[in-house]
């Protein structure tokens, strides 16, 4: 360490700003929620030395994990902790459910919707394709908040949908509020990570190859589906993860457009974090959360490492 | 062909109607004189006077500007450094740990960075503000400079390095002199990434904000949860002409570059 | 190739041919790529598109795949007219200059590809691959992915996949292209061998002129679009009708003339050249000379036609060597002669004054 002077710094931020606070989420996670402050027992007491330690250690149990599940697992006594309101449904485990769900239709209507884009500019004369990229990238840069917010406005009981339905004599709509305004917002914020690796995937592909196709007897359907498609796969792939996983725990699509039955877990973590003051159970959520997103993570990281090497 | 043009032609014409739809009815009816939603009442930039002249927005904005340029500012150097750790660091202890700290906040939900974080600032019993918002968005910026950075070290041609050092460069000069001005590029958009995110951030900072530090994106989402807004719009306006100059200015420059 | 093995199709008026361009003309926006062209080419036939990049070679071979549509004019395979037929409905297969060797099948299934899609019996498209990996000897490698293959692995894949479907013509696009000059210079002759043992024709575009007049039976030399000569390696390079294609068939001397009483005069105070050519009296023509016939002295020969000359250049290729010989009036010519004798014995070097000399029918007298 001492040779590679520059390694300390970040090293050492991100211990004391990424894995220290982790512990803490773990640790907290594992306490009884407390009418204190901060609202958690135990509480880590240093002046009392490695007996303080132990104390702290002594005082973790499971029970916010348990009772995360209570619906499904259903005889756990919860009344021998009495926190500010008691479900008799699973909230949580609908929650994952529910963003696990939610994560995966986005992803196949964006991969739907964005397939076609990045075909077309894969395929868009030369010249033009620095263009059309650039105009996929500007929404990319642009505020989150404000693209999801634009929606508001359309999709509104009052907003320009209905009234352009009006002018066509067509049935008003009930979008905003709803799961359907939380797949539109999530396509719209997330396409762009859709379409660049597969437009990227494409790009790469010689375009001989499917003259080859073609004069070796395919049609232009059929070379699509033979080369094309299997080629563009590993763009695919990176593009679904890309989607998949910052979804599960969006935060601000389900806030801003859904509404009170749309169950996702970031929405979920907040509320009880901030409405209820649970932090033992918020810390439970984030900690479930995280091992939910590790399946896909490790996944896409595998993916992307034999995608490394293919290409070496 | 002619078939197969005609679907790609409808994909994009479709896809970026979709795409730029919403962002340009913002745009418009931010000069919309009526309050209404989808009433036109004429022009008008009364909504960008009233913008200008209200103090809560002009302190978030000011607020989300000095956090964003503290936070990329740090972010870039201790990004670069990490690295220029991955990709010339060769060996050393604890390097898969190192590493996964880099990648793991690249995925990980802000819901639970924000949480995380904020534990951390009351267990250690720190005033939380600007300055735990910096510090907030600093680490996860970081993360995106060390892998912006890193992709351009890795198909930098080390024997550059190694000419200087045999040249007589110390490894340090080596750096200043030789890598630094060719990953500049790198470290700059790599800063500009990180300005982005932080300006952008509303989950991580609604965390570790504390009484005070009100940023933009903040302000903008208690607004907007009570509904369209025409001083939204405005803002909007705003932010989006802006990236859409940084960004043809940006491929405008490197294109050039290139040419 | 003609008089050794006497095949020659194209000088049989009765002989049908497989392949005709007929008028052809293909433009992209405002660029004529393919101005006008005719061209028969004949079953059997190995014949080669030659020419500099850019001339419309690669056009004129994809228009015969089905990749791109004459603009004017018809092209007939076998006697059908192939306006409108799909790629992938013609009877002819193409060797792609990339290979194009889909990167996610192996050897097997990329050569049993196109046997597929014709719905061929599982059992008939394995003993077809079987036989084209013999052909090509890649029998141990057929469940390699190309990214495991060396180029000339490759180049034969491409050539086992384009052949399995029995085209009625294969195309190869720049087929060695991509390959180092000795493998090149095997492959060339590997080619000949598979194309008289399948009896395929071959329709090669190349802007390797070596290789052109190693493989083919013909050779159309294409510029800017157009045909410029249609002739058999030999008579190309023996009889080039202009100096374009003189100078595009290895080396050649070009000295600018009148052609005055059945003679070349290029000089006011030097003895014309004597030649054999038909050129209008007073018209302005070249006189093209091989290096190879073009011989050194340093005493006066007793010949036709001689010129003297100073020695400015001498390259040695080992078994030639090549004198650049500066002649009256400030031209130089090359003249080349075997290095016979071993080098001490050798008596002409640099700044000798030296005479040049050749026969009647040397050159050929050029008018464009």
């Amino acid at each position: 360490m001492i040779r590679k002077p520059y390694l300390f710094p970040p090293y050492i931020w991100l211990i004391l700003l990424f894995l220290t606070p982790f512990a803490i989420v773990f640790k907290v996670s594992l306490s009884d929620l407390a009418i204190a402050q901060p609202p958690y027992t135990p509480t880590l007491d240093l002046t009392e030395g490695w007996a303080g330690v132990r104390a702290m250690f002594e005082g973790f149990d499971f029970e916010n994990y348990v009772w995360l599940f209570s619906g499904s697992w259903g005889s756990w006594d919860v009344a021998s902790f009495v926190p500010i309101w008691v479900f008799d449904d699973a909230l949580y485990y609908n929650a994952y459910t529910s963003s696990l769900k939610i994560a995966a239709i986005t992803t196949i209507i964006a991969l739907a919707v964005g397939y076609p884009m990045a075909y077309a500019i894969a395929r868009a004369p030369r010249h033009l394709r620095p263009l059309l990229i650039m105009l996929i990238i500007i929404p990319f840069w642009s505020s989150f908040l404000i693209r999801v917010y634009a929606w508001i406005g359309i999709l509104s009981n009052e907003g320009f949908l209905n009234m352009v339905l009006g002018w066509l004599g067509l049935p008003e709509l009930r979008i905003i509020n709803t799961n359907t305004a939380v797949y539109i917002g999530m396509v719209y914020v997330y396409l762009p990570f859709m379409i660049l690796p597969i437009y990227a995937a494409l790009d790469r592909m010689d375009g001989s190859l499917l003259e080859a196709a073609q004069d070796l007897g395919c049609s232009k359907i059929e070379a699509f589906w033979r080369i094309t498609w299997p080629l563009s796969r590993p763009g695919v792939i990176a593009g679904c993860f890309l989607v998949f996983i910052p979804v599960i725990g969006e935060f601000i699509v389900p806030s801003l457009l859904g509404g009170s039955d749309t169950l996702m877990i970031g929405k979920t973590l907040y509320e009880e974090f901030y409405n209820n003051r649970d932090w033992p159970v918020a810390s439970a959520v984030a900690v479930i959360l995280l091992f939910v997103l590790i399946i896909p993570i490790v996944l896409f990281q595998r993916h992307q490492l034999k995608q490394q090497e293919a290409q070496l | 062909m002619t078939r197969l043009s005609r679907f790609n032609v409808v994909s994009l014409t479709f896809g970026f109607a979709f795409l730029y739809l919403p962002i340009l009815l913002i745009m418009v009816y931010s000069f919309n004189e009526s309050r209404l939603v989808t009433v036109w009442g004429g022009f008008s930039a009364k909504w960008y006077g009233a913008l200008f002249a209200d103090e809560r927005f002009l302190n978030a904005a000011w607020v989300t500007l000095y956090v964003a340029f503290c936070s990329a500012t740090i972010a870039t150097v201790l990004g670069t450094m990490a690295a220029y750790a991955l990709v010339r660091g060769g060996r050393f202890r604890g390097r898969t740990l190192f590493s996964g700290m880099i990648y793991a906040p690249l995925v990980m939900p802000e819901v639970i960075t924000g949480l995380s974080l904020l534990l951390l600032f009351i267990a250690i019993g720190l005033d939380r503000g600007g300055f735990t918002i910096i510090l907030a968005h600093a680490t996860f910026c970081m993360c995106y400079v060390s892998v912006v950075v890193s992709s351009r070290l890795t198909t930098f041609d080390r024997s550059l390095e190694e000419a200087a050092l045999d040249l007589g460069a110390t490894g340090w000069q080596a750096f200043r002199l030789v890598t630094l001005p060719i990953i500049a590029p790198a470290v700059l958009s790599g800063w500009l990434l990180g300005f982005t995110l932080s300006l952008d951030d509303l989950v991580i900072a609604s965390f570790v904000t504390g009484p005070g530090a009100t940023t933009l994106p903040m302000r903008i989402f208690s607004e907007v949860r009570l509904g369209v807004s025409p001083k939204i719009n405005a803002l909007s306006t705003i932010l989006i002409a802006l990236v859409a100059i940084g960004v043809i200015t940006a491929s405008l420059a490197t294109k050039r570059k290139s040419g | 190739m003609t008089d050794v093995t006497g095949f020659a199709p194209w000088d049989d008026p009765q002989a049908t041919p497989l392949i005709s361009y007929q008028n052809v003309t293909k433009t992209f926006g405002s660029f004529t790529a393919i101005n006008d062209i005719s061209l028969d080419i004949f079953p059997g036939e190995f014949f080669a598109l030659l020419g500099p990049s850019g001339c419309g070679k690669t056009t004129l071979m994809r228009m015969l795949a089905g990749f791109e549509d004459a603009s004017q004019g018809r092209i007939t395979l076998a006697g059908q007219d192939l306006a409108g037929v799909p790629p992938n409905k013609r009877p002819v297969n193409m060797m792609f200059q990339s290979y194009a060797l889909f990167p996610h099948m192996n050897v097997w299934d990329n050569i049993a590809f196109g046997l597929r899609r014709d719905g061929l019996a599982k059992d008939k498209v394995a003993a077809r691959v079987e036989e084209m990996l013999r052909l090509v000897r890649l029998g141990k490698f057929a469940q390699r992915k190309p990214d495991q293959l060396s180029g000339g692995q490759k180049q034969r894949v491409a050539l086992a996949r384009s052949l399995a479907k029995a085209p009625k013509v294969l195309l190869l696009d720049e087929p060695l292209g991509a390959l180092d000059k000795k493998l090149r210079q095997e492959t060339q002759f590997e080619l000949v061998d598979i194309q008289e043992k399948t009896g395929t024709t071959f329709l090669i575009v190349t802007h390797d002129q070596e290789e052109a007049m190693t493989v083919s039976t013909r050779i159309a030399v294409m510029d800017e679009g157009v045909i410029k000569q249609v002739a058999t390696p030999p008579a190309l390079y023996e009889q080039p009708n202009s100096r374009y294609v003189a100078d595009f068939i290895g080396d050649v001397n070009l000295i600018e003339g009148t052609w005055i009483n059945g003679s070349l005069v290029w000089s006011a105070d030097q003895a014309p050249f004597d030649a054999q050519g038909t050129a209008g009296q007073g018209e302005t023509v070249w006189l093209s000379l091989r290096p190879e016939k073009v011989a050194i002295s340093k005493q006066e020969p007793d010949a036709i036609n001689k010129v003297p000359g100073k020695v400015i250049d001498i390259a040695y290729l080992g078994n030639l060597s090549t004198y650049v010989v500066e002649i009256p009036g400030g031209q130089k010519i090359k003249a080349q002669a075997a290095n016979a004798r071993r080098l001490a014995s050798r008596d002409i070097t640099w700044n000798d004054t030296v005479w040049l000399s050749w026969t009647k029918t040397a050159g050929v007298v050029l008018t464009e």
